[in-house]
């Protein structure tokens, strides 16, 4: 067990600590100190005192934004918070699965088997949806916590904040976002949607895959 | 220090025919994607004109050759795996063979320096022979610019 970890995570056992931390991780970007605090429901001091201990933790990271007016008497650049890159985890009894399924990747790759794991990826995403057909794709998304939120950027998409497989995917990018987007059209075509809504769209910093808006399919079905 | 990273494939069917057709559509806009993306420093092109030209050498006509340099390797990672390019790799079986050898290689150059395709095929050579090192190494065995310098292994490597 990584007591390191666990200390991390025991910080969020404190409901103002939660809000906060779940404030900045959700919106994806940088969180400013009254933003956080607004969204916590607590003073702006007590929010950076808290906000500050998560960033000690390695739950959060700081920086700092410029003002948007330069020069004197525009004042000090704010500070704000962003959900930390590094993953934490505890486990009980220790478990380490993210090491086997880094050496099965390592086998996928070398068998040049990445038809047969999008095959099975497909069907795992099916799995996923038993028992749930007609339900909206993204309650499932956010449950498996992909943390799914609508882009209204041109024609709009479903974009997927987080990777569940961020490190796989940074290790065997092109194994791994493919075995994603093969789970996600199995698992919207568990829940009979159409599997096609989902397609790869990588951008730096979220997942690779991201899904027409269901609105979208009514109007490509005409 | 800058990273020079060199690609080859080996084709299905000649470059100009039917078959790789779909493949040399995307040249353009994804090569315009690498051309503007953050950390791009130089790629080797056959032609400033005709943006569906591929690289014309001695190694073998099925073989498809992709030399560039950038300002990092996350640069490079952040190009290839995560723009548009990832879905043209994807689609690599269609018009590739799949190769069982290394086919991707990458060492440091200093900042400025334009490395010759001779010196990238001896670097790839190299990878083939002893493995990631610092003289010549692959995202999933990366190693630092300061362990590239000064070594005598990237001296060789580059007479």
């Amino acid at each position: 067990m990584r007591e390191d970890h666990l200390e991390a995570l025991s910080l969020l056992h404190d409901p103002v600590r939660r809000s906060l931390y779940e404030a900045v991780a959700g919106s994806g970007g940088d969180v400013g100190r009254a933003e956080a605090a607004e969204a916590a429901g607590v003073s702006r001091t007590l929010a950076g005192h808290h906000l500050d201990k998560l960033v000690e933790a390695g739950l959060l990271e700081s920086g700092f934004r410029q003002p948007e007016r330069r020069g004197p008497g525009s004042g000090r650049p704010a500070k704000v918070y962003r959900r930390a890159s590094g993953e934490r985890s505890v486990s009980l009894p220790p478990r380490d699965y993210a090491m086997l399924a880094s050496v099965l990747a390592g086998v996928a790759d070398a068998l040049g088997a990445e038809e047969k794991a999008e095959e099975v990826a497909r069907a795992a995403g099916a799995r996923l949806a038993r028992g749930r057909r007609g339900e909206p794709v993204e309650a499932v998304l956010a449950e498996r916590g992909y943390e799914p939120y609508a882009d209204d950027a041109g024609e709009g998409r479903l974009r997927l904040r987080n990777c569940p497989f961020h490190a796989l995917s940074q290790e065997h990018p092109l194994l791994v976002c493919s075995m994603n987007l093969a789970l996600c059209q199995g698992l919207l075509e568990g829940l009979g949607d159409r599997p096609e809504r989902a397609a790869l769209d990588p951008r730096p910093g979220e997942c690779c895959v991201s899904l027409a808006l269901p609105s979208d399919s009514k109007t490509n079905e005409d | 220090m800058h990273l020079a990273q060199l690609n080859v494939a080996h084709l299905r069917a000649p470059i100009d025919g039917p078959e790789l057709a779909t493949f040399v559509e995307l040249l353009e806009p994804i090569n315009t994607i690498a051309d503007a993306a953050p950390g791009f420093v130089w790629r080797l092109k056959e032609s400033d004109e005709d943006p569906t030209a591929t690289v014309i050498h001695d190694y073998g006509d099925h073989l498809l050759v992709n030399f560039s340099v950038w300002e990092s390797i996350d640069a490079v990672w952040t190009f290839t795996y995560r723009s548009a390019h990832l879905g043209v790799l994807r689609r690599r079986r269609e018009w590739f063979l799949r190769i069982a050898e290394p086919y991707t290689v990458m060492w440091w150059v200093p900042e400025g320096h334009i490395p010759t395709l001779a010196e990238a095929m001896r670097r790839l050579e190299h990878l083939r022979a002893h493995g990631p090192g610092p003289e010549a190494f692959t995202f999933q065995e990366p190693y630092e610019s300061s362990e590239a310098a000064n070594l005598p292994a990237a001296a060789e490597a580059r007479k």
